[in-house]
């Protein structure tokens, strides 16, 4: 082999640094949040989330490992079985699975579990990578939007059966990856615009001032208009669309949510509407963050952290260790590191020749990016708590895991992707 | 153009990054009531206990209060003491009582603070409260037990105590914490959601050496512990306490309803035990004396005690045959006792024949033998056997709907349902061998395998004084100012059953208290009283004595059943209670009394 073209010298060794230093900060972070200064663990143990997390780390480096090692073509081959086998366990799980914190995603052998939802990204973003590489595919053609949205929304239907919402959302961000891909932008321009209509429409309290605007504005746009009948059809039945859409979500919310799910959207409307139940953890994780400050209280030294007042602290809210004992530099040295991973995934996914690797690659970004934007803004109370974990720092066996087999896969298709121009 | 798409999609991602560097900025840096951190304070948070609801009986006289107590926290970082000995002696413990304690408070935690002693009363608080504030790291914390007026009803209002790991781990709406109290039996458990209110909170900042500093935002997050509802009991107070004097030095249980609302207004579990043992610091000492008392003074024995109901089943079988139409108030049979014993005596000699009502009236074992028979062989069927089946499950279909074989939703936990057998537990019972009328006649006269428990025979004795449904029996009527029990209480259940079949077991029921043999005792001046006696066969102890009835015959006020055991006839204890009972209710202050000498002497043989 010529000197330079091993895999070694092919690997983005950037994503690779980017990746290994989100997740030895976790593991810091997650002894952090662990920390007892009445009882300190050593930090080598086995009895708590650190240790166990060591673990996981080891397993991931190792599979890290294989994947680079694994002929790249694999991946392109095996994406429709593995979609196959993860859809295949979502339902196993529903008839196995134990209740835990209102879901039913974990499997159990012994003490091994492991979660098929957080593995089914992946898998999704294979089969959506494979099957908008065909040749001939068109995202305008009607067969092609279908089963594009069978292999996107059919793993989200059975996660939110699981009762995990959260973990459900994340498949929507498949939305950018199609966008990039040539899909018209109207869903997504439409998707914002509905999610605005809907945190109004449970805002405003009082209707007419939603309904005075929407009827002026349409108004003044059916003047401008006032020479085409057409537009001035199209402009009112949709100013009467807008208004049909607040006023139904009212009657969806009430009727459609679980009342857990209600209160976490509320309380991020107002967290101190229910500040002992759905609004204690954004609280508590406010005070957590808010209290650390320009240079944060020192590592360990986190004092609300340590008390149980965050809940969730290693998993879901392990972004308040850092901006306690961190403080607002600290968390902007993480918020960075985020942003070089995101924006170095997505150069690399540009730079794909092969549009399989490109799909993917923008939906590692996608996956990512949602988890990032989801997870920080619910614990700076700017998103409604739906507990998915922040990649690579979460304590967690079956995410971390996930996430590095979805990273790898990438490095792996990148490292190769000068023999992929013989495709 | 979709390469400049994905320029738009980069976009996206670091405006999101730069709206959480703006974000976190503003909260981190800006907003200066999160500063607590910059002489490294602590935002804590407290609870406020909130004051749980109390229980009123039907007349408005308080049954359950709430007394004041206090538990003294310790914050082990924050303590500072110069003389140990001084202090134990201000709190009345032992040097090493001490230092055990914080022990194991430091064990728990350095910094947060955990109960030192749990459950001072006013007076405990009395001695030391002035005292505290040269003792830096022990805090008071307001909480409340419960106290109850009256020694009464131990059984049915239950107790509240500590919740238990197990009870948190089912808590999966996470309102509780370790440490909280909850409703463990009767009607603290059953209505523990109304009774418990909500916990408020409050947000206080504390330097390291636990010295308040204010509150966290001007108290923006704080909440106000919202109290419990109160609930008004059905329970008459005053004839709670005079059954309970009745039973006293007996086992058995007493349980009284009014039929026209299905509430009840006494349930006597016996032997019992003062509520107010349970409450306050003797809490763990004295649960577990009363639980391992030999009487079993826990074993809520009108809704777990499972009996066989003997002679007073009479009545349901009439009712159920009636119905069925395999007699008529005028059938005849013969007092056959080759069939079954009888209680053969100058008014009901060997081989009299009698009619319906004279046969309840002399409880007449084969005239119901021969019912029975009737009942279960029907002769729709060419097999024998085939043909008990579907006779025996139509008779059970029957009986159930008189809320007999399953719980009948009472509002205490721990119910039990009792037994009615039909084709299917037999055939478990034989093993698939044949079996047919002959096998199982006994349960004709409230034998064999037939168990019910004290409430549903009440609940049966209800039904018939309102000749033919009833209401679940209960508990509580209203709930805070509602006025109104839960729903479920006001529904009418019916028993599919004529209401002329029932006159005319009202009108056996009458007799037998007439003019029945040695029914005299639950006779009344004035008020018609209709009952029927049981003698539950008990080998090789004593019998068990057992009573229902109901009274006035017209618009009836009241209806009872009551279970002595081992105390003999029905006609005896059982029947005497039920009298002084109905009488007292009924009459109030001018009620005679005679055979309240004769109950509470207690010897019935
Ligand atoms: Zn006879």
């Amino acid at each position: 082999m010529r000197r330079g073209d091993g895999i070694v010298d092919r690997i983005d060794w950037l994503t690779v640094a980017l990746y290994g230093l989100l997740v030895l900060a976790g593991l810091l972070n997650i002894y952090a949040a662990i920390y007892d200064i009445d009882n300190p663990a050593p930090f080598f143990s086995l009895s708590h989330n650190a240790g166990k997390q060591m673990i996981f780390i080891g397993v991931a480096v190792v599979l890290a490992i294989s994947i680079l090692a694994v002929d790249y073509k694999v991946y392109d081959t095996l994406s429709y079985p593995l979609w196959a086998l993860f859809v295949f366990l979502l339902i196993v799980v529903l008839f196995v699975a134990r209740e835990v914190n209102g879901a039913k995603s974990w499997i159990e052998f012994g003490s091994f579990r492991f979660q098929p939802s957080e593995f089914t990204k992946f898998a999704t973003a294979l089969a959506v990578a494979k099957y908008i590489s065909r040749p001939n595919f068109k995202i305008a053609r009607l067969k092609d939007a279908a089963i594009l949205a069978l292999l996107i929304g059919v793993p989200a239907l059975l996660i939110i059966v699981q009762g995990d919402m959260g973990t459900a959302l994340v498949f929507s961000v498949f939305i950018l990856v199609l966008f990039r891909e040539g899909m018209s932008p109207i869903p997504l321009i439409l998707g914002v615009s509905a999610a605005v209509i809907f945190l109004l429409a449970l805002l405003v309290q009082n209707h007419f001032y939603f309904w005075i605007p929407v009827a002026a504005i349409s108004g003044i746009a059916i003047f401008f208009n006032r020479k085409s009948v057409k537009r001035m059809v199209l402009i009112l039945a949709a100013g009467i669309l807008v208004i049909g859409m607040f006023e139904s979500v009212g009657y969806a919310f009430e009727n459609f949510l679980k009342p857990h799910q209600q209160n976490r959207i509320l309380v991020l409307l107002n967290p101190n509407a229910d500040p002992l139940g759905a609004g204690w953890n954004v609280t508590q994780s406010k005070i957590a963050i808010g209290s650390g400050g320009l240079t944060g209280k020192g590592y360990l030294n986190g004092t609300q952290t340590k008390f149980d007042f965050v809940p969730e602290q290693s998993t879901d809210f392990i972004f308040c260790t850092i901006g306690e004992e961190q403080g607002w530099l600290g968390s902007m040295i993480l918020i960075v590191l985020f942003m070089a991973l995101l924006l170095r995934v997505t150069q690399l996914a540009e730079r794909q020749k092969w549009r399989f690797a490109r799909v993917y690659g923008y939906s590692v970004a996608s996956i990512l990016f949602f988890h990032f934007a989801i997870n920080i803004g619910m614990t700076i109370g700017l998103f409604p708590v739906i507990g998915i974990p922040l990649p690579f720092f979460s304590y967690g066996g079956s995410s971390l895991i996930s996430f590095t087999i979805m990273l790898f896969i990438l490095i792996g298709l990148d490292a190769n992707r000068m023999q992929m121009l013989a495709h | 153009m979709n390469r400049s798409r994905g320029y738009i999609i980069q976009g996206i991602f670091v405006l999101v990054g730069v709206l959480f560097a703006l974000r976190l900025f503003s909260l981190q840096v800006l907003d200066e009531s999160y500063k607590a951190a910059a002489d490294n304070n602590i935002i804590q948070e407290e609870i406020e206990y909130p004051f749980r609801g109390l229980i009123y009986d039907r007349n408005g006289k308080l049954l359950v209060a709430n007394k004041p107590m206090f538990d003294l926290m310790v914050v082990p970082s924050q303590v500072f003491i110069k003389d140990t000995l001084k202090f134990c002696d201000l709190i009345g413990i032992e040097r090493n009582e001490f230092n055990e304690k914080i022990k194991k408070a430091r064990k728990y935690s350095l910094v947060k603070a955990s109960p030192f002693l749990k459950q001072l009363s006013l007076e405990d608080l009395a001695k030391i409260e002035d005292y505290l504030d040269e003792y830096p790291g022990f805090i008071l914390q307001p909480r409340t037990t419960r106290s109850y007026t009256y020694p009464i009803m131990a059984n049915a209002l239950g107790y509240i105590s500590e919740i238990s790991p197990q009870e948190l781990d089912k808590d999966t709406a996470n309102y509780y914490h370790s440490g909280d109290y909850i409703g463990k039996s009767g009607i603290e458990s059953e209505y523990e959601i109304y009774l418990r209110g909500q916990r408020g909170k409050k947000f206080k900042i504390r330097n390291v050496r636990g010295v308040e500093k204010g509150e966290f935002k001007d108290g923006e997050f704080d909440t106000l512990a919202v109290p419990g509802l109160s609930v008004t009991s059905t329970i008459d107070r005053e004839l709670q306490q005079y059954a309970e004097k009745l039973m006293n030095g007996k086992s058995g249980s007493i349980v009284a309803i009014e039929p026209s609302t299905g509430e009840i207004l006494t349930i006597v579990s016996s032997p019992s035990y003062d509520p107010n043992l349970l409450t306050g610091q003797k809490f763990s000492a004295n649960f577990r004396s009363i639980s391992q008392d030999t009487l079993k003074p826990l074993f809520n024995r009108p809704l777990m005690a499972a009996y066989r109901p003997g002679s007073i089943f009479k009545i349901v079988q009439s009712l159920v045959a009636l119905q069925e139409g395999v007699i008529t108030p005028d059938t005849k049979f013969k007092c056959n006792t080759n069939l079954i014993g009888c209680h053969n005596g100058a008014s009901h000699p060997f081989g009299t024949s009698e009619k319906l009502v004279g046969a309840i009236k002399n409880s007449c074992n084969p005239y119901f033998y021969q019912v029975m028979r009737r009942m279960v062989v029907q002769d729709v069927d060419e097999s024998p056997y085939l043909d008990a089946k579907i006779g025996l499950d139509k008779w059970n279909g029957y009986v159930q709907k008189f809320g007999f074989g399953s719980p009948l939703g009472i509002d205490l936990p721990g119910e039990k349902g009792g037994m009615i057998p039909d084709a299917a537990y037999y055939d478990r019972a034989y093993q698939g061998r044949e079996w047919k009328f002959s096998n199982i006649y006994s349960i004709a006269i409230g034998e064999g395998e037939n168990l019910v428990v004290p409430i549903q025979m009440a609940n049966f004795v209800a039904t018939v004084a309102n000749r033919g449904y009833y209401y679940t029996p209960h508990l509580i009527k209203s709930i805070g100012d509602s006025g109104k029990p839960l729903p479920q209480y006001s529904e009418k259940h019916h028993t599919g059953v004529d209401s002329a079949y029932f006159e005319i077991a009202v009108e056996a029921m009458s007799q037998v208290v007439k003019s029945g043999t040695g029914q005299y005792r639950a006779k009344l001046q004035d008020i018609e009283v209709c009952g029927k006696t049981g003698t539950v066969q008990n080998d090789p102890n004593p019998d068990h004595s057992v009573f229902i009835a109901f009274a006035p015959r017209n618009n009836p006020k009241i209806a009872v059943s009551v279970y002595v055991e081992n105390a003999g006839q029905g006609a005896r204890a059982a029947a005497a209670i039920s009298g002084l009972l109905i009488e007292k209710y009924i009459k109030r202050d001018s009620a005679r009394l005679y055979f309240e000498p004769y109950v509470l002497k207690g010897d019935f043989e």
